[in-house]
């Protein structure tokens, strides 16, 4: 089962910042992409070895595997205009005056 | 450790394992927490990094977590295996871990709060899965360019130094030089255990690599600007004062190129990897006797490196022709190489370099320099003979025989000119003119030969047109007693 948009939100164990990331990338998603996407939530404090093959720097970070090519946003995703952006799903413009 | 063993005025170190790097540092870097380390583009603190990591893993027991976030992993193996260090062995017995994290802003968006947390998460992990006591952060600055906000840039740093410290983490950390402050982003405000600093300059198209120890709390340190290497055995800063006197002593012998001066030296010549001191006034013969020598090692097949501090090659090789010895065709075998040099052309410290390189770069059995008196002109006594100690050192590690030329003035005595160098040498032999009635007489006598018996005898010599020959000693003798 490989939805059209396939996402894996890292964080680093159960922090209100973790929470609310993916509280924000869930309505976004059911705003946006209903039916069309899936989300995995790897924790890196159980599986550490994890974050190597993402790149994972910053904490959370959500990474879109798919569509190709890979795209990464990070923070708590509070500001919907930039995940928007950041999934492609928004043109960039516009935005700087947004920012 | 034996915990009443620590010495309670000076912090733990971690060594280095970098040849004269431990010693300005008088042991290392500051064991179980960070040092920063900034300078330019190819300024070497990569290498330097990556050095600390390899020698403590392979030297130390101590493995080690390479974080880089500036080339790729293979990259990186490769630029480190041209000087002699193999990584991905390391890598497969477990001590060493290169983590490459790569940070691209164009592929990142930030929106909203976040933290490092994952950099974090790794490296723990990474020091967990070998058992790393050492970490090399290369370089963290790319962190500023790779993300926006500076804020939570410049937060999460302090806490992973302070993270590093709880953790007894021995770190590097690189970063690159500023205008005004060491570091462009002013690292140096949050780690403030160690900072050195490197620096690679040009001067007069002669470039040199510097290493200066700012900020070391809690111990003393060299606080000079020390040139270094880095060549094919990795990162060397000199002074080498490699003060442990613990050189192989081959009884090996060698000849002096000379059968009747080898006689004089207990029958048998020189001991290999010894050092001698050949006096004399100007036009005594100096370097004809270092031909004699250098001709005999090439004859054994050795390689011989000939400093030059008066003559061109080119003068000294017609000079030995017209004296009858004929260097030339061992330049032609590649047995004999030159390096000539004017002595004011820099100071001591390049020309100590300079000699390291040569002496590297060669790999000779035996090494001439001719005259080392015109050393003396560039710095002051006390100077020389700390860089002849490092010279000797240097020399005897490599197990090479070395020959100093000394010119004598004749106004001064010998002892004032060269008591300070001849403690240095094993064996001193003076050349010397005397003239009396109307007669000049060529005498060579052997003054000190550490290990061996030696001739008491001043013997009479002359110049063939094979070189220098001594005259029989009962000959001379009689001589003496005749006038």
């Amino acid at each position: 089962m490989t939805a059209e948009y396939e996402l894996r939100l890292y964080v680093a164990g159960q922090t209100p910042k973790a929470a609310r990331a993916f509280a924000n990338l869930r309505k976004i998603c059911e705003e946006h992409l209903r039916g069309r996407y899936s989300i995995e939530v790897v924790d890196l404090v159980e599986n550490p070895a994890l974050g190597r093959g993402d790149q994972i720097l910053a904490l959370p970070t959500l990474v879109r595997r798919l569509p190709a090519p890979i795209k990464k946003i990070i923070g708590d995703l509070s500001n919907t205009e930039r995940v928007l952006v950041g999934l492609d799903l928004r043109p960039r413009q516009g935005l700087r005056e947004a920012s | 450790m034996a915990k009443n063993r620590i010495d309670r005025r000076e912090i733990q170190k971690a060594p280095t394992g970098i040849p004269g790097l431990d010693d300005i540092t008088f042991g290392g870097l500051p064991k179980g927490r960070p040092t920063l380390v900034s300078g330019g583009p190819g300024s070497g603190k990569t290498l330097l990094g990556v050095s600390f990591l390899v020698n403590g893993a392979q030297q130390f027991d101590e493995p080690g977590v390479l974080i880089t976030f500036e080339e790729n992993a293979d990259e990186l193996a490769d630029d480190v295996r041209s000087l002699g260090y193999d990584l991905d062995k390391l890598v497969e017995q477990k001590k060493l871990l290169v983590d490459y994290i790569h940070v691209d802003r164009s592929e990142i968006e930030e929106t909203g709060e976040y933290d490092l947390e994952g950099l974090f998460v790794r490296l723990e992990h990474a020091i967990k899965e070998i058992g790393a006591k050492r970490v090399m952060l290369d370089t963290i600055e790319t962190l500023f360019g790779g993300l926006q906000d500076t804020g939570i840039l410049r937060a999460e740093l302090r806490r992973l130094f302070r993270w590093l410290r709880d953790h007894k983490i021995t770190a590097v950390v690189t970063a690159e030089r500023g205008e005004q402050m060491f570091t462009r982003q002013g690292l140096e405000e949050y780690i403030t255990d160690a900072v050195i600093s490197l620096d690679h300059r040009v001067h007069e198209q002669i470039s040199t690599r510097r290493i200066r120890v700012v900020k070391y709390r809690g111990s003393t340190h060299g606080t000079n600007e020390y040139p270094f290497l880095i060549d094919r055995d990795g990162i060397t800063v000199l002074p080498v004062t490699s003060m442990l006197l613990q050189h192989e002593a081959p009884s090996e012998r060698v000849s002096s190129g000379l059968p009747a001066l080898d006689e004089m030296l207990g029958g048998k010549g020189f001991y290999r990897a010894s050092t001698v001191l050949l006096s004399g006034t100007a036009g005594s013969g100096k370097t004809t006797l270092s031909a004699h020598f250098v001709n005999a090692a090439c004859a054994r097949g050795e390689k011989c490196l000939y400093f030059l501090f008066e003559e061109s090659p080119q003068q000294m090789i017609r000079n030995m022709r017209s004296a009858g010895v004929d260097v030339q065709k061992w330049v032609e075998k590649g047995l004999l190489q030159f390096h000539a040099d004017r002595p004011s052309r820099f100071g001591l410290e390049t020309h100590l370099l300079q000699m390291h390189q040569a002496v590297e770069l060669a790999d000779p059995d035996v090494v001439v320099m001719d005259p080392i008196t015109n050393l003396m002109a560039v710095g002051t006594t006390t100077d020389v003979r700390a860089m002849l100690t490092r010279v000797i050192d240097f020399l005897k590690t490599r197990g090479v025989t070395a020959m100093f030329t000394s010119l004598t003035s004749t106004t001064q005595s010998l002892e004032h000119t060269e008591s300070m160098i001849s403690s240095l040498m094993d064996t001193w032999i003076l050349v010397a003119v005397s003239e009396q009635e109307r007669r000049r007489d060529r005498l060579i006598c052997v003054l000190k030969s550490r290990g061996m018996p030696h001739s008491d005898e001043v013997r009479s010599f002359r110049f063939t047109n094979r070189g220098i020959e001594l005259l029989p000693a009962r000959k001379a003798r009689a001589k003496r007693r005749k006038s």
